[in-house]
This record gives C-alpha cells, sequence and structure tokens, in this order.
C-alpha cells in the first residue's frame, strides 16, 4: 500500500512541481526581475533611477500623452462598444450574426496593420483619393499623424473587446428585470437608462479597465501614427531609447516599463472599485428580454450599422490592398499601373522579409503548440484541483498578459543579457528570446478557454476513469485531453493569429535573422516603403481570415464564447 | 466479490459534519440501500467508499483490506471498486466497446481477452448488437445498461450506485429495476445503492439504511423499517408514517403492550422489555386507521381536507384534543368524507417507537 500511495503522489507531485516551475519560469521570473533592476540594480537598494527618471521631462510628457491618448482611446472604444452591443442585444436587427463577425474583425487584425490601412486612406499618396481626384498635394501631412488620430484608431481597434464583454453580460441579463420596469410604465429609453445600463455597469467597467489597459500598452498605433509627428507616449519612448542606445539604456526604460505596468494596474484597481461599490449581481438565469421593435427605424439603423462595418473594416482594407498594388510613390493607381511586383518582392526577394514570414510562423506555431499542450494540465489544476494556493498563483500567469507587452519585452530583454547561469546558453539576439516572451505572454489566451471547458464538463466522467483503475497520466490521455482538446486548440488558434503579426514585443526583441513579421512590416514603414508594408500586411490579413474561417469549421465542438468572433 | 464495513465514519467540512459517526457493515454478496432525504450525507458516503473523499474519522474496509482511514486513503484507481453513475458518465469520444473495455485497458489485459470479456458484458446487459454506437446515440436505458456493463467488465469487488435511476423516465426506471434485482440475482455481487426513493429501496435492497443529518437512523430489512422503525426520523419518513404521542400502560408481553393514545386505549407492537412509561411515540399507518361508529373506543375531531384519488380519497383529520396533530387515512369508495365534517376515528393498531432510538 505505501507503494501504491507513492506511486499516485509521484504523479500528482510531477503534475504540481511542473506547473509551479512553469509559472515561476514564465511569470514571476521576469516581474521580479524588473523589479530588482529598478530598485536594487547591481544588488544594492537604490532609488538613483527611479529619482533620475522622474526628474526627466521626457518622462513625464510620454506619461501625459500615454494618459491621453489611453483614455480618450478607452472613451471612444467604449461610446462605440457599448452602443453597439445595445443595438445588436436589445432590437430587432437583422443579420446579427454577419454583423458580429465583421464588427469584431478589427480585434483580430494587428493594431500596426490597422494603422497602415488607415494611414494609405488618407494622406497625398493614398491610391483611393488619386484614383477619385480628391488627394492632397504631396507634402502634405496625413492628418492622422497627431494624437486625434491615435485614439481615433485605438476607439476603433478596441470598441470589439468592448462589445464583446458588454454583449456577454447582456445576454445574462434576465428578461424579468427588463419586463418589469416595462409593466411598471417604463418607456424602452427610459428602461435602458434606468436598469439595462445601471446592471451592466460591472461589464462595462470592466471592459473600460481591460481597454485602458490595452491602449496605454499598445505599440502598434502610436508607433505609426505618433512617431512621425514626433508625439511619444511611454511604449514608443522605450522603443525609441532602446533603438539609439541599445542594453546600455535598460535601466533607464526598465523604469519606464514599470511606469506602464503601474498605470495598467490603476486602471485594474479601479474598475475593482467601482465594480464593488454597489451590488450589480443578477441572481436568476433565464431568457433573454423580447427585442426591441425598431419599426420603421430598423431599415435606416441596419444601413447605419453596415455603413459603419464600410467604415471601420472595408476602407481601410481596400485602402491597405489598393497601396499593396501601387508601383511606386505618387503613381496613381489604375488598372493599367497595377502590379503584384509587391507581393512577390516581399515574398521571394526580400531576404529580411521572407525570413520572417517564416521566424513568425514558427513562433506562433511553438507558442500555441507550447500552450495547448501546457493549459490542459494547467486548467485541470485550476478548474479541477483542491489546492487553493495554485488558484492564487493563477493570477500570476495573468500578469504577462494583462500588463502591457512592453513591461514583459523589457523583463526579458533584463533576464536574458547575460548568458543563463550554469548552461552558458546566451538566447539575447535570437529569436528564442521572442519565443520566451511568447510562451510568457500569450499562455493565459490557451488557458481560459481550457478553463471554461473544464467548468462544462462534467466530472464524473473523469471519476468513472478512476474508478475503472486509470492514474493520473492515464486519465490525462485517454479521458480528459480528448474531451478538452478542442477548447485548447481554439485558444492556440487565438494564440497564432495574435502571435503572427504581434510588433510590442518583437520590436524591442528582435535582431539580425530574428526578424517578425510585425517588425518588418514597421520597418517596411518607417523606411518609406508603405507599398512593401501594405503586401505584407494586405497578406496577413487574408491569412488571418483564413484561419477565422477553419477555426469557425469546428465551433459546433467548442464550449461557448471561446471563438470571439462567433455571436 | 468482497463484502464492506464502515467503521464509526466521520467526515468533517470545516465546522459542519457531513457524516457523524457511521457504522455500516455489508456482507459478501449482499444488496445495500442507503436512503435518505437531500443532504443526509449519502453521496459523500458514496464518495468516501470509492476514495474521491478522505475520512475525517473511523476507517473503511473493503473485504479484509482498510482502504480510508484518517491517516491513509487508498486513491480510487486502486480500490476495485466499480461505480454506476446518476448521470452515466459514459465517455462521449468512445465506442460502447471502448468504455467498457476502458478498465480492462488501463490494466493491460491482453487485446483477445479484452475482446471476450467486453463481448461477454454487452450479452450481460443485453446489448450485443451495440458495441461499435458512440453513447450519444443510445437512450437513456441503453446508456445506464452500457455503464453497469462497464464497471462489470474489471470483476469489482463491490459496486456502488449513485442514485442511477434518477434521470429515468417513471415507466423506464420500473423495467430498470426489475433489470437491477435480476442483475443482483445473476452475478451475486455485493452492491452498495444510493437513493432518496424509498420505493426503489424497498423493492430492491435486501437493507436499508437510513440517513438523516449525517447520522445513521437506522439499518434493517425493508419489512423491518416499514412495521418497527426505531425513531421517529425513520417513522415519519418511511411511508408517511404517523408519530402520535402515547402514554405506555402495561409491560411488554409476548412483543406487544397497551397504550393510550388521543385518549383511546389499544394493543400496539413493541420490543422486548419494554416498561410503562409516560410521553411514549407510537407509529401508526395511514392503514391503521378507520372510522368507527359513536359507541365504539376512538376519538372526535373534523376532516381538514378530503382529496380523491380514483378509487380512494386520502383524507386529512385534525382529532379534538390536539388539533396540531394531522392524521391521514385513505377511505374507499364510495367516499363520503368532507372538509368540515366532524368524524370519529380509531386506531386499529401500531408501533411503539423504542425509547432509546438505537438502531
Amino acid at each position: 500500500m505505501t507503494a501504491i500511495r507513492k506511486e499516485r503522489q509521484g504523479q500528482d507531485m510531477a503534475l504540481t512541481a511542473g506547473i509551479v516551475a512553469l509559472i515561476v519560469v514564465f511569470s514571476l521570473l521576469p516581474m521580479v526581475r524588473l523589479l530588482q533592476e529598478i530598485i536594487l540594480p547591481g544588488g544594492r537598494f537604490s532609488l538613483d533611477i527611479i529619482r533620475l527618471g522622474l526628474i526627466d521631462e521626457t518622462t513625464w510628457r510620454a506619461t501625459w500623452n500615454t494618459l491621453v491618448v489611453g483614455l480618450g482611446g478607452t472613451l471612444f472604444a467604449l461610446v462605440l462598444g457599448v452602443a453597439v452591443a445595445i443595438l445588436v442585444s436589445m432590437s430587432n436587427v437583422r443579420q446579427r450574426q454577419a454583423f458580429v463577425l465583421c464588427f469584431v474583425t478589427p480585434l483580430m487584425i494587428a493594431p500596426q496593420v490597422t494603422a497602415l490601412a488607415w494611414l494609405q486612406l488618407f494622406g497625398p499618396s493614398s491610391p483611393l483619393l488619386n484614383m477619385l481626384g480628391m488627394a492632397p498635394p504631396l507634402g502634405t501631412r496625413n492628418p492622422l499623424y497627431s494624437p486625434e488620430g491615435i485614439v481615433f484608431l485605438l476607439g476603433i481597434q478596441y470598441a470589439p473587446l468592448v462589445f464583446l464583454i458588454v454583449r456577454a453580460g447582456m445576454r445574462k441579463l434576465p428578461r424579468e428585470l427588463v419586463e418589469a420596469a416595462q409593466s411598471s410604465g417604463a418607456g424602452w429609453v427610459r428602461v435602458l437608462g434606468t436598469i439595462i445600463l445601471p446592471l451592466m455597469t460591472p461589464s462595462i467597467v470592466g471592459a473600460a479597465a481591460l481597454t485602458f489597459v490595452s491602449c496605454v500598452g499598445n505599440f502598434g498605433i502610436p508607433a505609426f501614427l505618433g512617431i512621425p509627428a514626433n508625439y511619444l507616449v511611454l511604449p514608443t519612448l522605450i522603443y525609441q531609447r532602446l533603438a539609439g542606445g541599445g542594453p546600455a539604456v535598460l535601466s533607464e526604460v526598465a523604469f519606464l516599463s514599470v511606469l506602464i505596468g503601474v498605470i495598467a494596474m490603476i486602471g485594474i484597481v479601479m474598475q475593482d472599485r467601482i465594480a464593488s461599490r454597489r451590488d450589480f449581481r443578477i441572481t436568476s438565469t433565464s431568457l433573454p428580454a423580447a427585442p426591441y421593435q425598431l419599426g420603421v427605424w430598423r431599415l435606416p439603423v441596419e444601413f447605419g450599422m453596415w455603413a459603419l462595418i464600410a467604415l471601420i473594416l472595408v476602407l481601410p482594407l481596400v485602402g491597405l490592398i489598393l497601396t499593396s498594388l501601387v508601383r511606386g510613390y505618387g503613381v496613381t493607381l489604375t488598372a493599367e499601373t497595377a502590379t503584384l511586383e509587391n507581393y512577390y518582392f516581399v515574398i521571394f526577394q526580400h531576404a529580411a522579409a521572407s525570413r520572417a514570414f517564416l521566424n513568425s510562423l514558427y513562433l506562433s506555431a511553438g507558442a500555441s503548440i507550447f500552450a495547448v499542450f501546457v493549459a490542459i494540465p494547467l486548467g485541470y489544476v485550476i478548474a479541477w484541483g483542491n489546492k487553493r494556493w495554485i488558484k492564487a498563483l493563477n493570477l500570476a500567469i495573468e500578469l504577462p498578459y494583462a500588463l502591457p507587452g512592453v513591461v514583459l519585452a523589457i523583463a526579458s530583454l533584463l533576464l536574458f543579457l547575460k548568458p543563463m547561469p550554469i548552461t552558458g546558453i546566451q538566447i539575447y539576439n535570437t529569436v528564442w528570446i521572442i519565443l520566451y516572451a511568447y510562451l510568457a505572454r500569450f499562455l493565459i489566451l490557451a488557458v481560459r478557454p481550457t478553463i471554461t471547458g473544464y467548468f462544462q464538463l462534467d466530472r464524473a466522467l473523469e471519476e468513472a476513469a478512476r474508478v475503472a483503475g486509470a492514474g493520473l497520466f492515464m486519465r490525462m490521455r485517454t479521458i480528459i485531453f480528448p474531451l478538452i482538446a478542442p477548447a485548447a486548440i481554439a485558444g492556440g488558434l487565438l494564440i497564432f493569429m495574435t502571435a503572427l503579426c504581434e510588433l510590442t514585443v518583437s520590436a524591442l526583441l528582435w535582431s539580425s535573422g530574428s526578424e517578425t513579421i510585425g517588425v518588418v512590416i514597421f520597418s517596411f514603414e518607417q523606411g518609406g516603403d508603405s507599398k512593401y508594408a501594405a503586401a505584407v500586411s494586405a497578406i496577413m490579413v487574408a491569412t488571418t481570415f483564413l484561419l477565422m474561417l477553419l477555426a469557425s469549421l469546428f465551433a459546433n465542438k467548442l464550449p461557448d464564447g471561446v471563438l470571439p468572433w462567433r455571436d | 466479490m468482497a463484502g464492506l464495513s464502515i467503521n464509526n465514519v466521520t467526515k468533517a467540512f470545516g465546522e459542519t459534519k457531513a457524516l457523524d459517526d457511521v457504522s455500516i457493515d455489508v456482507a459478501d454478496g449482499e444488496f445495500l440501500a442507503v436512503l435518505g432525504p437531500s443532504g443526509c450525507g449519502k453521496t459523500t458516503l458514496l464518495r468516501m467508499i470509492a476514495g474521491f473523499e478522505t475520512v475525517t474519522g473511523g476507517n473503511i474496509r473493503i473485504g479484509d483490506r482498510e482502504v480510508s482511514s484518517a491517516e491513509a486513503n487508498t486513491p480510487p484507481e486502486k480500490r476495485r471498486v466499480g461505480i454506476v453513475f446518476q448521470n452515466y458518465a459514459l465517455w462521449p469520444h468512445m465506442t460502447v466497446s471502448e468504455n467498457i473495455g476502458y478498465a480492462l485497458k488501463v490494466a493491460r489485459v491482453s487485446k483477445t481477452e479484452r475482446e471476450e470479456r467486453v463481448g461477454n458484458a454487452l450479452a450481460l446487459v443485453n446489448m450485443e448488437q451495440y458495441g461499435d454506437r458512440r453513447p450519444a446515440n443510445l437512450s437513456g436505458g441503453q446508456r445506464q445498461r452500457v455503464a453497469l456493463a462497464r464497471c462489470l467488465v474489471a470483476e469489482p469487488r463491490l459496486v456502488l450506485f449513485d442514485e442511477p435511476l434518477a434521470n429515468l423516465d417513471v415507466h423506464l426506471r420500473a423495467s430498470m429495476e426489475d433489470e437491477f434485482a435480476d442483475f443482483h440475482k445473476r452475478t451475486g455481487t455485493t452492491i452498495l445503492y444510493i437513493t432518496h426513493d424509498q420505493a426503489e429501496a424497498m423493492a430492491l435492497a435486501d437493507r436499508i439504511a437510513v440517513m438523516d443529518h449525517g447520522r445513521l437512523m437506522q439499518l434493517a430489512t425493508p419489512r423491518e423499517l416499514y412495521h418497527e422503525p426505531a425513531n421517529e426520523m425513520v417513522a415519519s419518513f418511511i411511508s408517511q408514517g404517523m408519530v402520535l404521542p402515547a402514554d405506555v400502560e402495561t409491560e411488554e408481553a409476548d412483543g406487544q403492550c397497551r397504550v393510550r393514545v388521543l385518549g383511546q386505549e389499544l394493543v400496539v407492537r413493541c420490543r422486548k422489555g419494554e416498561k410503562p412509561r409516560k410521553d411514549a411515540r407510537i407509529c401508526c399507518r395511514a392503514s391503521q386507521i378507520e372510522s368507527v361508529g359513536a359507541s365504539q373506543p376512538g376519538f372526535e375531531g373534523t376532516i381538514t381536507r378530503a382529496v380523491y384519488r380514483g378509487g380512494s380519497a386520502r383524507v386529512e383529520f385534525e382529532p379534538a384534543v390536539a388539533s396540531h396533530l394531522g392524521l391521514h387515512f385513505d377511505q374507499l369508495d364510495p367516499v363520503s368524507f368532507e372538509a368540515g365534517q366532524r368524524a370519529r376515528l380509531a386506531i386499529t393498531s401500531g408501533w411503539l417507537i423504542p425509547a432509546d432510538g438505537a438502531a
């Protein structure tokens, strides 16, 4: 019997130890290293780095700018996202599924691709405006190179995020609450203002916090729109410092990245405070409320909704594709001048670009496969385990994703600048440091749907295998893995799509030979080669659409709510 | 096969005790039902026997091996216990045969032997032609049979049933009941059957353990539970027995004694050695109450409700001397009682509930 107990505990302990090691390596270690850099530089306690950072006037300007675009972007995303969520959830508009798919798609497209696409719409070299003969004269500044432009694009990028969260909240709203208000004599506007929106406060506040964190951490949009206007936010300031000074300025940028982390944390804490101020708990679950009949307004509203899609999705993508077909700067695009040379060039001729396609492919495949295989045992321990401290530790996995990507990138740099102890392996300046950062950052994207999957699975299925004599690893392999794999794989696919065009992390970690697609798009645009940047982006958008289609094919095997674009 | 012995088992979740000093012995080959209202601790008991929960005190032995104690807990996968789950818990990604053969595969039984034993198990539950189906394509009763075959194929020492009929409709329930009984007769497996349904427990079990609030109330044969409940809880829980205050007036003689209930004197059955005492309780059934004429021994009262149920009516009655006691009995057609009517009733017989309440 002692042997039996040992064997069982052996498997249990192996699982626990593996998960603890994982959380330490991918979550605690980088965060601790980052903090050590700014308060214990070289092993001695010192506040010099903080002091130097705080007296730097650039720091304050970038912080102010970060807050301005962060709050502005959040506000815009909130207004747009909540309005669309109300329309889709509470009224009788048609073609909901298709609309939701189109509205959520910008979230699936990398921010720098969004930025690039919009830049191609306006400005003197806009093929669309040129075709229409409306382009401003050469040399005119693109109106998007401004704080307003950044706020606008951040809002469009993250409105789908707000929409998804608020929509999920509204689905849970019991119709009795709405009907009770209606039978008390309240009209729809009043119901909306006094019942629906107040009850949605937790969703809206949660969405606001998440959007705020995403906005202040966003690199792609302020990099494309802000750097040309010399309007710097903290992530772009870090990028510029690091690009100019190299590892010598690491301590300095470590402070800046912690500053972003703190700003993001304030957002999260404020959400917590607001959400806990009043009781918003909805006690019953029931059918959703009957949709509001728009009557004669239905057609105009639907028209408006699809016009919105045309504006935020179709138009920029058209701009992107047109630019990718242009022969050169200032050449007006016509049927005769259109060319596929740019695609040929980026795929076959440009060494860094073709390398980047492979790098990004390997990186995202590696990160997503790793995440799928880790998420299943990890989700098992979190969802079905009985160890409380592991659940607490789970919060640590959220950290690398909850905090802006810049924070993790700088932490990874600090961690791997010197060769690793004992082994002496050096991953700085290789593709491996990017892989490390991806693994740490995106793991949670696979863990979340997996946990949802576990909660929807009947635990008796595992218990039946236990009484049949199967040990932990046997159960994992034969029962749990096959049942939970669809959810985990869907999460893996989200990781793949996110990592494929990722820029924030790789912009700070790349080196010659380890370029990613995001970096290549960024470099082309910075070098003035918008047509090449557009070609690469168009390929990536097409890939994203294909992947979404692929995932939708096995959607009916997935737990609800795993694929964000499925309504 | 092996017997099961549960000795002074206690389970505490923090402050609350889910199980309190429960002892049950199940003989080799016996069919024992554990019966109780929801929250009585019967599911916790099953999960402890299976090994999913640890015990806080006491121990559990299967055959001659101790499997649970406060110090050590044999994991479920090493207990050789079979479970038939309430919701079947068939693995949706496997065929019926794969489901049944899983335990053998885990035990590394050779493929030929495995196929033979799976075939036998399928035959045992009359499901031979369904081996290649997926669980999703089976009816509720078929799934239950597959679950039964799955837990039997590994020749467990003990089979636990966790409310196996709760999810089936009424008609299927009756036929599955027959199947379970038949199956127990053929295999002689030791069975512990958890249920909240008295009729089910009565129909199937050799003995029934009645539980309430984490304590064992009585462990006895179905007949004994019905006729000789050990305490008020069992008396009122089983077949809606009525518990009435009584004074014992004579010593036990020949298993009977004389009592006074609601002013009426009568002879009831009782345990050996009962002595005269005040404030005793008797248990009587609806069938042991009848309406009598004014001159006969009995007690007066008012009919509060009469619900016609086809062929008979369930009549509720308040005795004049103790209006808080609700009595009920059945009146066969032609039903004459109506609410508000005065009536005189008599108790014809009953059981004196023992003073100590021990099983």
